[in-house]
């Protein structure tokens, strides 16, 4: 934090001279916010282990100022994505994100988190955490080891570096926070916010839809 | 030669005669054909198993495992034959008093209404197992008592595993697709998908906005009655535990109806983690399979590797190279201890020992996975094993240091020295004791019967071990002892992973000079392949002692086909699941967490 003596016609009494620093607000509040992102106890698959890992003795989180793990989502600030979606889960991942005050963030962790991963083309697996929630940082591999997953999370810090207190929308009156409709569980996953494309395309089998298109770009 | 002689030649002769292995199937077999003459061999080539008439599949259940002593239903497996218009469940049965290999049973059924009798009130161990198959195939199974869908959701479309069932994704039955290769087109499949997500919806499916409060499916569990203890003011209530809790180990759920503090009733709800393993591995060609075996039970993927080459070698006819067998029991031995460091950390963790423990453990496993990294190229997912062999040597330097002379230091003294720590800081300990002793009791019968495997089974005072049973590799010339306690408490399981965890480091020692004396030596059979193809076809099923107990590949293939048709695990987290509701019944809902931690569980391998 860049840092200046005070420099006033104020009488500062002389114990008080070299304590009193002055800098602007949102660098204070930004040091405070970064050095204490506190995730949420959630591990979804094998990312989840390298998660664990990565807070524990040898790569040693408390660095960071994140080992703080909470089992609530009222008291995180970053929501690790660690591992495999799966249509099942992502209703609960929905609510958890809603459930965290503002301001929040989310950490796509693996290959999975951020695009499906292997199991991409399996019948029950969500082909990437940001069709439903919005993502701040993916940290690729499968899994993604300690260090990448740190880089990550300094990756994040620096996001939260760039946030000023003014502009941020979470103190803001005119943009309520987002809430993200929780998806549903029909006969296959239901985004409510595609309600209308599904009715739209009712009447027609879809499981062969990539197939014929893929014959047509041959 | 004079009397004496001869008779000591006869004694040895007799000596050599007990320890000709025979196999406990062959007699069996005889015995049960002559019993049940419809019970005939599977005609089809290069199949194993009989085969049973749906109808008798209760006797036969019964007879087998009452009369033959095949007790121990180790796997129930649906295969859908749409070629031939039938569906199929296999039954693989052990004895746990002889050992040696399966008794399998099939049963066919047609395949428009398939219905197969339940065996789940004669072996409780196949009530979840008979779930998932009528949830991904649609086999009715009569007289189930509670036949649900398991892996997905009530009112999902279809039974995936079905050949004819295609999902949002599809391309192709069988991997390499067409369209990607050999042209090397790359596109992203939901570019092509209407919702742009890995999604589809029944014809003519219009969306009701009353189907769409997804409480209910969550909380539909949870009621309050006033239905007192007679003569107590009690309340009974039904709680829901996760799928995100920090004590589920994963997305894990359990629906607990409580009287106080005391559990009534749990029951598992699974599925949250359910990724298609079985489907994707049907899709992918043989080698594709190896690096989603690593996701399986991710802490032990060395394990599973081993699991899923043994299976595919019986169909190939490999012979793998002495160095390779060496190195996959290394790989295998030091993976068994690295995942019980881990699972007894958080056992620990579950028995209000907060991170402590754990993280003592963690730092010991960084050793191994370590290595693991430094030979296979990753810490957790090694994709290291191949048909025939393994895919590296091990380096010849690891951290500075000659990789024999690293072996030796860990073996010799890092692993045995973590062991005796833990083992005087944890094992008399006041808490561990109060926590574990009594708890979650589950008797050798009963432990039999609920099929569990591995340290639940053996901590139940039941000496079964897959590489005593029916050794693999070379763990036949191995000198260790099974690890077996009595009492089927949680504490008992503790004790038995420990104990474990020594065998292993006893292994190891006897492999070392093994390792060295084959340096150099080939580590795989013939040139590498990747385009493998089966010479026959028919089924394998290769099992293996994985940490959480035995782990099974059920592989089916055509003649010369480069793909599993069936492929299907037998997941001994999954299994070991089903006597989790016995376990905790009676109990406090803290105890819930320390029954689930000492069966350690991944959710990787009990959804799939
Ligand atoms: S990205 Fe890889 S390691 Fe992570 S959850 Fe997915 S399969 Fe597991």
């Amino acid at each position: 934090m860049a840092t200046e003596a005070l420099t006033s016609d104020v009488p500062v009494p002389d114990e008080l001279r070299s304590n009193v620093f002055v800098t602007s607000l949102d660098k204070v509040y930004n040091w405070g916010r970064r050095n204490s992102v506190w995730p949420m106890v959630f591990g979804l698959a094998c990312c989840a282990i390298e998660m664990i890992c990565t807070a524990a003795s040898r790569y040693d989180l408390a660095r960071f100022g994140m080992e703080v793990f909470r089992a609530t989502p009222r008291q995180s600030d970053l929501m690790i994505v660690s591992g495999t979606v799966t249509k099942k889960m992502v209703p609960t991942i929905v609510r958890l994100y809603n459930q965290m005050p503002e301001p929040r963030y989310v950490l796509s962790m693996g290959a999975c988190a951020s695009g499906g991963g292997p199991f991409k083309e399996g019948y029950h697996v969500v082909d990437g955490i940001d069709k439903f929630v919005p993502v701040d940082v993916y940290v690729p591999g499968c899994p993604p080891t300690p260090q990448a997953l740190i880089n990550g999370l300094i990756a994040l810090q620096e996001k939260i570096d760039q946030q000023s207190i003014l502009t941020a929308p979470w103190y803001r009156k005119d943009t309520p926070s987002e809430l993200v409709p929780i998806p549903a569980l029909g006969p296959d996953l239901v985004d409510l916010r595609q309600l209308d494309i599904i009715r739209r395309h009712a009447g027609t089998v879809q499981e062969h839809t990539i197939t014929e298109l893929a014959q047509k770009t041959d | 030669m004079s009397d004496e002689a001869l008779s000591e030649e006869a004694m040895q002769n007799e000596v050599v005669e007990v320890r000709v292995h025979t196999d406990p199937v062959e007699e069996a077999v005889e015995r049960l054909t002559e019993r049940f003459p419809e019970v005939v061999e599977d005609p089809r080539p290069d199949f194993g198993g009989y085969m049973v008439p749906a109808n008798q599949i209760r006797d036969v259940a019964a007879y087998v495992r009452d009369e033959l002593g095949f007790d121990y239903l180790s796997s129930v497996t649906g295969l859908d034959l749409i070629d031939e218009g039938k569906m199929e469940v296999v039954y693989h049965t052990y004895s746990i008093d002889k050992g040696g290999s399966a008794l399998v049973l099939k049963v066919h059924v047609d395949r428009e209404e398939p219905t197969v009798p339940s065996l789940t009130p004669m072996w409780p161990g196949a009530d979840f197992q008979e779930r998932e198959i009528w949830d991904l195939y649609g086999i009715n199974f009569e007289g189930h008592p509670d036949q649900r869908r398991i892996l997905l959701w009530d009112g999902f479309e279809g039974h995936p595993m079905r050949k004819d069932w295609h999902e949002p994704f599809y391309e192709e039955e069988h991997k390499p697709f067409g369209s990607r290769w050999p042209g090397g087109e790359v596109f992203r499949a939901e570019e092509r998908n209407p919702y742009g997500k890995n999604v589809q919806y029944p014809a003519g499916w219009q969306p009701e906005s009353l189907e769409f409060n997804p409480d209910t499916e969550v909380y539909a569990g949870m009621t309050v009655t006033r239905e007192a203890t007679p003569g107590l003011k009690t309340e009974k209530v039904t709680v829901n535990m996760g799928p995100q809790h920090p004590s589920t180990h994963g997305v894990f759920r359990m629906v607990v109806t409580l009287d106080g503090e005391t559990v009534l009733k749990l029951e598992p709800v699974m599925g949250y983690l359910h990724r298609n393993h079985e489907q994707i591995g049907e899709r992918n060609t043989f080698i594709q399979n190896i690096p989603f075996t690593d996701r399986l039970d991710y802490l032990s993927s060395m394990g599973n590797n081993h699991g899923y080459v043994l299976a595919v070698e019986q169909l190939l006819g490999s012979k793998v190279p002495e160095r390779a067998e060496w190195i996959r029991i290394l790989m295998v031995e030091l993976n068994r201890i690295s995942n019980h460091a881990w699972a007894l950390g958080f056992l620990l963790n579950d028995m209000g020992a907060f991170q402590t423990p754990a993280l003592y453990m963690i730092t010991e496993r960084e050793l191994i996975v370590d290595f693991f990294e430094a030979t296979a190229g990753s810490r957790m997912m090694c994709n290291y094993m191949r048909f025939g062999g393994v895919a590296y040597d091990l380096p010849t330097e690891f951290r500075g240091q000659p990789t024999m002379e690293f072996l030796d230091e860990l073996i010799y003294e890092q692993i045995p020295r973590f062991i005796e720590e833990m083992d005087v800081y944890l094992t008399n300990n006041e808490i561990v004791r109060a926590r574990g002793i009594g708890v979650g009791t589950l008797s050798a019968e009963e432990a039999i019967a609920y099929s569990t495997a591995g340290p639940v089974l053996r901590a139940s005072g039941v000496p079964y071990d897959v590489r005593r049973a029916e050794p693999y590799s070379y763990y036949d010339e191995l000198d260790f002892d099974i690890a077996v306690f009595y009492n089927g408490d949680v504490y008992d399981r503790y004790l038995v992973r420990i104990e474990e965890m020594r065998q292993s480091v006893r292994i190891l020692k006897q492999i070392l000079p093994h390792l060295r004396s084959t340096m150099g030596a080939p580590i795989v059979e013939g040139k590498p392949q990747y385009a493998i193809r089966v010479p026959r076809g028919g089924d394998a099923y290769g099992r293996v002692e994985n940490p959480k107990g035995e782990l099974g590949f059920y592989i089916t293939a055509k003649t010369r086909s480069s793909n599993p048709e069936r492929y299907h695990v037998r997941a001994p987290s999954f299994i070991n699941l089903t006597a989790l509701g016995k376990m905790c019944r009676g109990h406090k809902v803290a105890d819930i967490v320390t029954i689930l931690g000492s069966i350690d569980i991944v959710l990787g391998e009990v959804d799939r």
